[in-house]
């Protein structure tokens, strides 16, 4: 179907399905309830998962396929929200000039930087990128604020002058939409003591999240996705073989660049406001944990990645001593105490311990990250007699 | 008939070792050329400077006329030069079916080409030239197997099948039947012969196994110590007292 074989196809379903129920998945736990802490299906954060998951995707075409390891992919994400701003401000409102011109971008000046970086490879590649990210992050924070809005951020304003759009008669500042239909706007349904939000934006974003898996598998499956394993494999067997293996990391970067760029004009369309901090190393570590959490070149461990960072960021940060206090209330005052006290540094503030951990645990006992470790699970379960020939 | 190749006065020297010394070489069109010599000869290095991976400090190597030096090694390949290493350089983590592939889409779309939404499924024309050569070389019932995972023999053949599947000029074989059983050598005799004969591919073949070596080759060059010391018909080679003391008081 669509180009690709029966279990690609049915690896795509089951994210159409994910992302498409994901307001009712993520929300589990009814309303008021001890664990409603732990729902998800607010928005904000399934915008975030979808958009990180397309960041990840792309950045697993260059990582997972070439084994070129990029330390600098948040420049590209930084790039993109900066573009998508300036095209809601100076063009419409509307998010989708925001959104190609993002992708655009980003391209461009990942093809600057691939070209430079990628005359190294290994160590030095990568430390290469970093250095143009932060590069690039000092000066969207400095030099460059006419065009960044330096520190502060760039965000839309009242004045902007929006040129396709009708003159703007005072009131607030116009929300990004798509034809009208403003990204922030909710139909929210509620069964039982369920509540569920469907939300215009994220519905978008996962729009858009699949072309993008669709693409990337499609790539995948191409002589052009063989050739960039071939470059992981054995670089230099491929030039004896007659391949140029330059012009292909080059375009997997750029690939994995517009992929990031992408992302970042989603962020400016759901939230028009994009920062020099974006741009950070920090960022750029996220989506490398991201792939290697879920399964680095494998199809949809990005997209898990993604989410279990994002997810963990999200609630784990939020749950603080007064919660857990409720949680354990059911216990003998000292043992409460001590039980808050155990688990205080792992939540909250501390969440990136929680995450840190997370990540040794499947580093070291699942190689293949989630993904790996899942299918290795399923053959242990399923192929037990095909194995024992 | 013209000379394919034609190697003139190569010098190639790592610190103190003078590796290469002088050599000359040339290997009309068509034939099968082998070089022997004991171990640390610099047969390989020789074909090394063929290829892109050494630089000769000085001399020329001519493929049609045409300079094999100071360009890169996909073009090199591309000009119709293939070769196939002495410790196998292929795919590992790939299918053997996937190596054989890529080197057929280099053959047929040149250094680079952006097929990024193309299924590879559909490239039935290349995976059919893969899988004729696995099958001439035996490896047909392979072709699903990680590359990684197979004896050593089986991953020469596939850098052999690699190599031909390119339907090169010239073919350059080092050591091909290392590690091979004598049933597989002697099945590889037969294909290169085959394809030599039926394609006309020109080949310099480097070998220690001398049954392979005069089965198979039109001209043999002595080398020893970076220097060819006799370069004749196979009929000459055998009895040369040269070549005798080359071996036996070489590194053997
Ligand atoms: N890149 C290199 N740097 C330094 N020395 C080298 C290099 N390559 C080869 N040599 C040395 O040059 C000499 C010739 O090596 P070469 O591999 O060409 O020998 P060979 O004739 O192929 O031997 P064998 O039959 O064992 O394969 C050896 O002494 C080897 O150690
Ligand atoms: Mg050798």
């Amino acid at each position: 179907m669509l180009g690709l074989n029966g279990k690609d196809f049915l690896a795509w379903l089951f994210v159409l399905f994910l992302v498409a129920a994901a307001p009712i998945l993520l929300n589990p736990f009814p309303e008021g309830s001890a664990f409603a802490q732990f729902n998800a299906g607010y928005p904000d954060l399934m915008q975030r998962f979808v958009i990180f998951g397309i960041f990840a995707i792309g950045f697993n075409i260059l990582f997972g396929l070439t084994g070129y390891l990029s330390f600098g992919h948040a420049a590209f994400l930084g790039a993109g929200s900066y573009a998508g701003v300036w095209m809601l401000k100076l063009l419409t409102i509307n998010v989708i000039p925001a959104i190609i011109m993002s992708t655009l971008v980003a391209g461009l000046f990942s093809l600057a930087i691939g070209y430079i970086s990628l005359r190294r490879s290994g160590i030095y590649f990568s430390i290469l990128t970093l250095a143009f990210a932060q590069m690039s992050f000092a000066l969207a924070a400095s030099v460059l604020t006419p065009i960044t809005g330096g520190e502060t951020g760039l965000q839309t304003q009242l004045g902007d002058p929006r040129i396709l759009d009708a003159a703007a008669t005072g009131g607030n500042i116009p929300a990004p939409s798509l034809f009208g239909l403003e990204m922030g706007h909710s139909w929210k349904v509620s069964v039982g003591d369920w509540l569920w939000t469907f939300n215009a934006g994220y519905y978008l974003c996962a729009f858009i999240m699949l072309i993008a898996f669709y693409i990337a598998i499609r790539i995948f499956r191409s002589p052009f996705g063989m050739m960039l394993k071939a470059v992981k494999s054995n670089n230099q067997r491929l030039g004896y073989t007659g391949i140029n293996p330059r012009p292909y990391t080059l375009a997997a970067f750029v690939i994995s660049g517009m992929y990031a760029g992408l992302a970042g004009g989603l962020m400016v369309s759901m939230d028009p406001l994009a920062g020099a901090e974006r741009m950070q190393w920090t960022a750029s570590g996220e989506v490398v944990l991201m792939t290697i959490l879920g399964g680095i070149g494998t199809l949809i461990g990005p997209v898990l990645g993604a989410g279990l960072i994002k997810y963990s960021e999200n609630i784990f940060s939020k749950i603080n001593d007064n919660l857990l206090h409720t949680w354990f209330s059911f216990m003998p005052d000292g043992v409460e105490n001590f039980m808050v006290t155990i688990v205080h540094p792992f939540v909250g503030k501390g969440w990136h311990l929680t995450l840190g951990l997370m990540f040794m645990l499947v580093v070291i006992f699942l190689p293949g990250g989630l993904v790996g470790g899942l299918s290795g699970l399923y053959k242990r379960l399923f192929r037990r007699g095909s194995h024992a020939q | 008939m013209g000379t394919a190749l034609e190697v003139k006065g190569v010098n190639k020297r790592f610190g103190g070792l003078q590796a290469l010394n002088d050599v000359n070489l040339n290997v009309e069109d068509g034939r099968i050329h082998a070089i022997i010599g004991p171990n640390g000869a610099g047969k390989s290095t020789l074909l090394n400077c063929f290829v892109g991976r050494l630089t000769p400090d000085s001399g020329s190597v001519l493929f049609h006329g045409k300079s094999l030096l100071g360009i890169q090694p996909h073009q090199i390949n591309q000009a119709g030069v293939s070769r196939v290493f002495q410790t196998p350089e292929i795919f590992t983590e790939l299918t053997v079916l996937e190596n054989v592939m890529i080197p057929a889409l280099a053959h047929r779309d040149g250094i680079f080409e952006f097929n990024a939404l193309k299924p590879l499924r559909k490239e039935t024309d290349i995976r059919k030239a893969a899988v004729d050569v696995l099958e001439d070389l035996g490896l047909g019932d392979k072709q699903e197997m990680t590359a990684a995972s197979m004896s050593r023999g089986d991953k020469r053949r596939l850098e052999m099948a690699m190599g031909l599947v390119q339907q090169p000029k010239l073919l350059l074989l080092d050591e091909p039947t290392a590690g091979m059983s004598r049933a597989d050598t002697n099945n590889t005799i037969d294909v290169l012969r085959h394809i030599g004969d039926s394609r006309g591919i020109t080949m310099i073949i480097i070998e220690h196994d001398m049954h392979v070596v005069f089965s198979l080759a039109d001209r043999i060059s002595v080398l020893a110590q970076g220097t060819v010391i006799v370069e004749d018909v196979p009929e000459n080679i055998k009895g040369n007292a040269k070549v005798q003391e080359a071996y036996l008081g070489g590194a053997h």
